[in-house]
């Protein structure tokens, strides 16, 4: 069952947890091939050891790191699993399966890099990937994170609601602010985030990618819980549905309805 | 020891499935299970034509259990018969067929469809309770149940199980229903309606609002139906239903299933089907019992 094999069910253990921001929790894991296949943009399923929580909670990728098989999720406290795994400590286990769904490509071209909330996470393992040009642009509610991180990558742009740092307003109002232009756009965030960046790119022309999120159950693809409406028919769905945990989490913007 | 079970003339291997919706047509979990060592692979309901379902969210997760209103969505029975029949026969396990239909003909159509297709059984679902028309809303009808059952019968050829809705107040009215109608088993349960709410944002979860639930919580609702149910009627109850371990298996087969099918569970474990397999075999050497069959509707009374 090896050969061809992409997806992998492990037991990860846990290397470090802090908290990095309220709410917000960094966690490095120890995996073997989930870190040896994953790529910038992709996700995992993390199981819980609560037997009374079904469901995966599917996580995006924030660091690779293939070298020491380790990889590292930056996640939102958003409820009791993502509750449950903030009190774990280093040495404990998670069951992990990955990685998951498509990831970004990797064009060389002039880029944005725009990550809003918990988007923010998975950009910053492309960062690290694109070794174009690169301008980054974070959107924050309040509290900043991974600033640092993203710092060492490239140069930033801010935006926070509530002007605490850099432009006040969204990630567009700091580009529009900062006079930046861009050949591809790369873009992972809240639906309204999603949707105002689609419309920017469509507007000047720019190649745009975006990645997306949906309430997923089994995360690979089998029971069409996390769909996203698409604006041609889908070759697998065979209809105007693409599966946000398969085919996604990154489509071209046109190719998805916001 | 023998774990090979026949269900109307059928032989599988062993009496461990797939629940339909679960696992698509088996090719996504093929990188987990080996698909060979599954007594059947029951595929994701099918209907004449594509069906886009229903806004999502689409699913919900409860306490013990999961709440879904995916709606039916399926690729058709034209592009079902290109790509999922032939991915399927290329392993040594039986094909179930789940069909779906807003209406009678729908159903006879896509029955149609698969005479002369390397199929082995036949899932009608009549109980899906997420879509307005079909579904649910002719299975909880004894009466409409015996007609449909009937209708389909007469233009099948392979052998027919017909899947019940356990929102009904009395089981073994519909069981007999189809039986009467002809039906060669049945399989239960289908989920039952449920619905969850956001306190803090004061809406329904689902977009569909309502649900059907599923997971370990139903589990004792489905062996005391498949228990009512193999007391009531003479043909094969496949059971399913909340099944998460082997011990959940063999209580639904001592309850009276023939064969039994894990569907939520390939959510929480992706390779649970085979954990559920080699528990099923080791509780068999430990009780010493040569043949699965043996073992079906063996609670005491």
């Amino acid at each position: 069952m090896d050969k061809g094999r992409e997806r992998f069910e492990e037991t990860a253990i846990i290397i470090r947890q802090e908290e990095i921001a309220e709410g917000i929790y960094s966690m490095w894991l120890h995996v073997d091939r989930i870190a040896e296949y994953a790529r910038a943009g992709q996700f995992v399923s993390v199981y819980c050891n609560d037997g009374s929580r079904l469901l995966p909670r599917p996580i995006s990728i924030c660091e690779i790191d293939a070298l020491d098989g380790a990889i590292r999720l930056v996640y939102r406290v958003a409820g009791k699993g993502t509750d449950e795994f903030s009190f774990l400590h280093t040495g404990q286990q998670l069951r992990v399966v990955g990685p998951l769904g498509n990831g970004f490509p990797q064009k060389r071209k002039k880029a944005f890099l725009i990550g809003g909330g918990i988007g923010i996470p998975p950009m910053l393992e492309l960062a690290r990937q694109l070794s174009c040009e690169k301008q980054i642009i974070l959107g924050f509610r309040d509290e900043l994170f991974l600033l640092d991180e993203f710092r060492e990558q490239g140069k930033v742009y801010l935006a926070t609601e509530d002007g605490s740092a850099g432009t006040k307003g969204n990630v567009l109002d700091a580009i529009r602010e900062n006079g930046l232009s861009a050949d591809i756009i790369y873009a992972c965030g809240p639906r309204p985030m999603l949707g105002a960046v689609k419309g920017y790119a469509a507007e000047r022309g720019i190649e745009c990618w975006i990645s997306m999120e949906e309430r997923m159950a089994c995360g690979i693809g089998a029971c069409l819980a996390c769909v996203c409406r698409s604006r041609e028919r889908d070759a697998h769905t065979n209809v105007k549905n693409k599966r946000v945990c398969k085919d996604g989490p990154v489509f071209r913007a046109e190719e998805v309805e916001l | 020891m023998s774990l090979k079970t026949e269900l109307c003339g059928v032989t599988l291997n062993n009496p461990v499935m797939t629940a339909s919706g679960t696992f698509g047509s088996g090719a996504e979990f093929s990188e987990f299970v080996d698909l060979n060592r599954l007594g059947a692979v029951v595929t994701k309901g099918v209907a004449s034509v594509p069906w886009e379902g229903n806004p999502t969210p689409r699913v919900a997760e409860t306490y013990g259990g999961m709440l879904n209103a995916v709606g039916l969505q399926n690729p058709g029975i034209d592009l079902f018969i290109e790509r999922d029949i032939p991915f399927l026969t290329q392993f040594d396990t039986r094909i179930i067929v789940n069909v779906c239909g807003h209406s009678v003909p729908e159903y006879v159509e896509v029955v149609e469809r698969l005479a002369d297709q390397p199929v082995d059984l036949l899932e009608i679902n009549i109980s899906c309770p997420n879509v307005r028309e079909g579904g649910i809303a002719f299975g909880q009808d004894a009466r409409m149940v015996e007609r449909i059952t009937q209708e389909i019968k007469r233009h099948a050829r392979q052998p027919v199980i017909m899947k019940l809705s356990p929102n009904v107040t009395d089981i073994t009215e519909t069981a007999r229903a189809a039986e009467a109608g002809g039906a060669d088993a049945l399989s239960m349960i289908n989920t039952l309606t449920g619905m969850k709410i956001d306190i803090n944002r004061r809406s329904f979860v689902l977009a569909n609002r309502t649900g059907g639930l599923s997971g370990p919580a139903i589990h004792p609702v489905a062996v005391r139906m498949v228990y009512e149910s193999a007391r009531a009627v003479d043909i094969p109850i496949i059971g399913m239903g909340g099944i998460r371990t082997a011990e959940d298996a063999i209580e639904m087969i001592l309850a009276g299933a023939t064969a039994v099918a894990v569907g939520t569970a390939n959510f929480t474990n992706p390779g649970v089907t085979m954990e559920i397999l080699a528990g099923i075999r080791s509780y068999m050497q430990e009780q010493q019992v040569g043949d699965i069959r043996e073992l079906v509707g063996a609670v005491h009374e």
